[in-house]
């Protein structure tokens, strides 16, 4: 019923808008279009510098209201994040002069010239100080901008520092897989086509393979393997090793202003210091819930907008309490080789929605047998 | 060869004298269908685009639905749409990526690429170069119908099974490439793809024709640089699209062979859940970004330059006042040409990309700014110590001028990859891209609608609807997309279906339901202004001026509903360039008028 109602409110709209033009088309031709110009051009004029005010004005409130909901309202979690931040705010003050110069500029001649009876129109086709003036100016100003970029460019994509814990970050639909080298600092060879869902969810080698001429890697056997949520240490430089299982993803760390793509094939990298521990950003952004992100930042399909991770940054302290509960995920593939012979902690795929299709494991190693 | 023979044509029917209108043997079919007329052609574009446009607009009312109102059920919407669609009275997920992926194909190629130059390329050029008609009326014909052909294998993709495609409009692979990754990656995106092929063709058929017709078919005495500065848009257009729209065809062929041939020219290393591993082997998906974006970000110029010529010469003639630096304004369109093809990899700071290489499309980047500076200051300088006529189409191109500023400002944060690196495919991209290329380009095909409106027609359109148009339109833009930054500034990804299970961006929920009221608002808004449009065709004011703004190019020579090849006697000859307003104490000096012996300054 409301449906039906709205409807024809909307069509009434419609159709009192319509009277009210064609009444305006009649009264014009009978006043004149000179006179019907005239009226047009002043109510237009007026607009325009309401426009202009009420834009101004707009502009600041929306700042008000959103400001506190932005990044921006407290510090960034890195490094990095830091300079990003600064570069922001340069770059938001340089071109907000601009925008609001040019913007008064335009609604106020806009306004001031509109068409009079006795206005003189001043014939300006060119004048080549003006045109070199804004020329040059941009091109200083934008080179400005341009050196202060590369410089942090530059930095945030160079080599991370000799200290720099590693880790591998993987995209899948729709989750992330995590592996740190273990004890021999050695992330293991992969390969894709030994990957297995249910014990080997990023293709490590630890079988020897004559038909793909694989050989049993003993880096691997150390090698821990996490799903959704990732530890690093507050203070200390993490370099991600990106890479995706299946279509190109993103690695979003919007707290740490950073990301990169994963693409299948490519490894990216990227890294960065966190500032905070997820503790003390829990504190800075008074939200109990505070939890650094990873949103997926490429479409990837329909469960991309559920593609989440979590980093916990930890002290040093709780960090290595952390990775010393970690099993290596050799000893989930084969529990005999377990010093301790305990039950391991298999997990398949957590991701926050369910992989669309289920997967058996005998059916994968067919798969890969008959390819 | 065609412009020799219709100008032979033209000439007996001078003599013929009153009966060249029953001259042709017209039939229905010849006149409006298959029509070799370019203000035939060009208004079968419009009307294509606007058929579009609604589509289009009508899809991202559809997702900001979702976005706006994540946990309504709006049951009503599944009994029109259908169960694939809307399930329980929300979008499906896979709906809702579909609406997305087709609201940018059909707004980027179908209505700001055709709708927009093939429109004003086709009515403008041979009545403003002084030309019967295009090179290749038969090209001319046959680019619209590739056109159509492209949009009906397009809409037919709406209906297939898996439903249409729905890895966003750049069509990355792997995910457009596997059908097991992702269901609109199956029948859906084969269409997708055909449609776009065609849609090349079309677009290259079109091109080709603009560029012969400027350079060799101009009147007499109309040199390239009394061009008006629409031509010039225009033609740069035409050149752009030339030279980068085949790129993006290999890329598709390339996609088309990895899909279907099982070749891997972008494919490695993939392993689908529920298949298992691909034998694909040594592939890049980055090459698939390099084509695309080869096209892709002279594409955005494509889309803008013609609404930027345009718009040069609705300002001009409406603040009564020549355009200001005409030669910087030409010279800085070729400048945004050149540039257009070196910054594409600035879409691509993100994937890897060799951070040396990504420094030099930074410098490129920035470096079309200074071009696109010198346009705005011009334009402001053009308005200065003008006499300014509010029609609507001088508000419009107002707006685009302001909503240019707007956009084209942020392009300097996203363009600077160090801030890229935080921003990339954020709300702010959203904001940026919609404000400088969307919005502002259909502001400049709306200002051009309503300036020509009266040449297309011979009736104008309604005043007081199209005031009403553009202050909601503006206001309503602005609205839409300024807040969309702060979202972008808050890192809230784009093509997100629902952000309520987010921490670091749920809290624009209120926000999100603001930008979707007003997005309705708008769109409806816009019926308003279709409504205006066929109103208008059939019973409109009738033009009974032949120059109704005074204007100086040529076509307000041509007769108020001029038939096919345009000017019933001699093309008229060109004596100067476009924009003599104001000069010597004159209101306006036509581009016909010899150059008087005490003209100042010529």
């Amino acid at each position: 019923m409301t449906l039906y109602l709205s409807i024809a409110v909307i069509v009434l709209i419609y159709l009192v808008i319509f009277q009210i033009s064609k009444a305006s088309e009649y009264v014009a031709i009978l006043k004149g279009e000179e006179q019907n110009r005239k009226n047009n051009n002043k109510i237009n004029g007026f607009l325009m510098v309401g426009f202009l005010i009420a834009g101004l004005f707009g502009v600041w409130y929306c700042n008000h209201i959103l400001f506190d909901k932005t990044l921006l309202a407290h510090d960034a979690a890195s490094v990095q994040g830091e300079k990003v931040d600064s570069m922001l705010k340069w770059t938001i003050a340089i071109t907000g002069i601009v925008f609001i110069i040019t913007q008064i500029l335009l609604f106020w001649f806009s306004y001031k010239y509109q068409e009079k009876e006795n206005n003189k129109v001043f014939y300006f086709p060119h004048s080549n100080k003006l045109e070199l003036l804004w020329t040059v100016v941009p091109a200083i100003v934008l080179t400005g901008l341009v050196i202060f970029g590369l410089r942090n460019w530059l930095y945030f994509t160079g080599d991370a520092p000799n200290n720099a814990m590693v880790v591998e970050v993987t995209g899948k639909q729709f989750g992330w897989i995590f592996r740190y080298p273990g004890k021999d600092g050695i992330l293991g060879k992969k390969y894709y086509k030994v990957i297995d869902p249910a014990s080997n969810s990023l293709g490590l080698v630890w079988n020897d393979s004559a038909e793909l001429n694989l050989k049993d890697d003993p880096a691997t056997h150390d090698d821990i393997v996490t799903e959704q949520v990732m530890y690093v240490v507050k203070g200390k430089p993490v370099k991600l090793i990106i890479g995706s299982r299946d279509v190109v993803h993103d690695v979003g760390l919007s707290q740490f202003r950073l990301k990169m793509d994963a693409v299948p094939g490519i490894p990216t990298t990227m890294w960065f210091t966190p500032k905070y521990t997820t503790e003390e950003m829990k504190r800075i952004t008074k939200n109990d819930n505070f939890q650094y992100e990873i949103s997926c930042d490429q479409m990837c399909g329909n469960g991309h907008y559920s593609m989440k991770g979590v980093i916990q940054v930890v002290t040093q302290e709780e960090f290595d309490e952390w990775m010393a509960k970690q099993k290596p995920y050799y000893y989930a593939a084969f529990p005999n080789k377990d010093p301790d012979n305990l039950p391991p902690p298999a997990t398949d795929s957590i991701s926050t929605k369910p992989t669309p299709v289920v997967i058996t494991t005998a059916s994968d190693k067919s798969t890969i047998v008959k390819k | 060869m065609s412009n020799e023979v219709l100008h032979a044509h033209a000439e007996a029917l001078t003599v013929h004298g009153d009966h060249h209108e029953h001259h042709h043997q017209e039939t229905f079919i010849s006149k409006y269908v298959f029509s070799q007329d370019h203000k035939m052609i060009a208004k079968q574009f419009l009307i294509t685009g606007m058929v579009w446009a609604v589509l289009g607009g009508l899809m991202s009312v559809l997702f900001r639905l979702q976005l706006g109102y994540p946990d309504a059920h709006f049951t009503w919407l599944e009994d029109i749409l259908g169960k694939w669609w809307v399930k329980d009275g929300r979008i499906t997920p896979e709906a809702y990526y579909a609406l997305v992926t087709t609201h940018g194909t059909v707004l980027v190629f179908f209505v700001l690429t055709a709708g927009l130059s093939g429109t004003f390329a086709n009515f403008l050029i041979p009545l403003q170069i002084g030309a019967r008609d295009m090179a290749s009326p038969f090209m001319n014909m046959l680019s619209y119908w590739f056109f159509f052909t492209a949009s009906i294998v397009m809409i037919s993709s709406m209906f297939v099974e898996t439903g249409p495609f729905s890895g966003g409009w750049t069509a990355y692979p792997p995910l457009s490439a596997l059908g097991s990754a992702s269901p609109g990656s199956k029948t859906g995106m084969d269409l997708w793809l055909i449609a776009m092929a065609l849609f090349v063709v079309s677009s290259l058929l079109g091109g080709l024709n603009y560029i012969a017709t400027v350079l060799n078919m101009r009147t007499k005495g109309m040199s390239m640089t009394r061009l008006p500065l629409t031509i010039w848009a225009l033609f740069f257009t035409a050149v752009l699209g030339v030279l980068s729209f085949p790129v993006l065809f290999s890329g598709f062929i390339l996609l088309i062979f990895d899909r279907n041939f099982g070749t891997s020219f972008y494919l490695s290393d993939i392993y689908v859940n529920g298949v298992g591993a691909l034998q694909n082997e040594g592939g890049s998906a980055i090459l698939f970004q390099h084509l695309f974006w080869f096209l892709g970000h002279p594409e955005v110029y494509i889309i803008l330059l013609p609404a930027m010529g345009m718009v040069s010469e609705i300002l001009s003639t409406n603040a009564r006042k020549p355009i200001f630096g005409y030669m910087a304004m030409v010279g800085s369109m070729f400048a945004i040409a050149v540039l257009a093809f070196l910054v594409w990899a600035h879409h691509m700071f993100v994937t890897g990309l060799n951070p040396f290489l990504g420094s030099v499309f930074v410098l490129l980047t920035l470096l079309i700014a200074v071009p696109s500076a010198i346009k705005v200051f011009n334009w402001l300088t053009t308005l200065w110590k003008g006499n300014i006529r509010f029609t609507p189409g001088m508000l419009f191109a107002i707006g685009f001028v302001s909503l240019f500023i707007s956009g084209g400002l942020t392009g300097i944060y996203l363009g600077n990859s160090a801030l890229d690196i935080h921003l990339h495919d954020t709300y702010f991209v959203i904001a940026h891209f919609h404000i400088v290329m969307g919005v502002a380009s259909m502001f400049g095909m709306f200002a051009g609608i309503y300036h020509w409106f009266p040449k297309m027609y011979g009736r104008y359109l309604n005043n007081t609807m199209a005031y009403i148009h553009f202050w909601i339109t503006l206001v309503g833009a602005y609205l839409i997309f300024w807040p969309m930054h702060y979202e972008g500034l808050a890192g809230m990804p784009r093509r997100y279906y629902d952000y309520s299970t987010w921490e670091s961006f749920k809290q624009f929920a209120d926000l999100n339901k603001f930008i979707s009221i007003v997005a309705m608002i708008v769109f409806a808004t816009q019926i308003l202004f279709l409504f205006n449009f066929f109103y208008s065709i059939f019973k409109g004011r009738i033009v009974t001026k032949q120059n109704p703004w005074n204007s100086n190019t040529l076509e307000w020579t041509a007769p108020i509903r001029p038939g096919h090849g345009n000017w019933p006697g001699e093309i008229p000859e060109v004596h100067r360039w476009a924009y003599d307003y104001g000069k010597d104490g004159k209101e306006f000096i036509p581009q016909t008028t010899p150059v008087g012996a005490e003209e100042s300054q010529h």
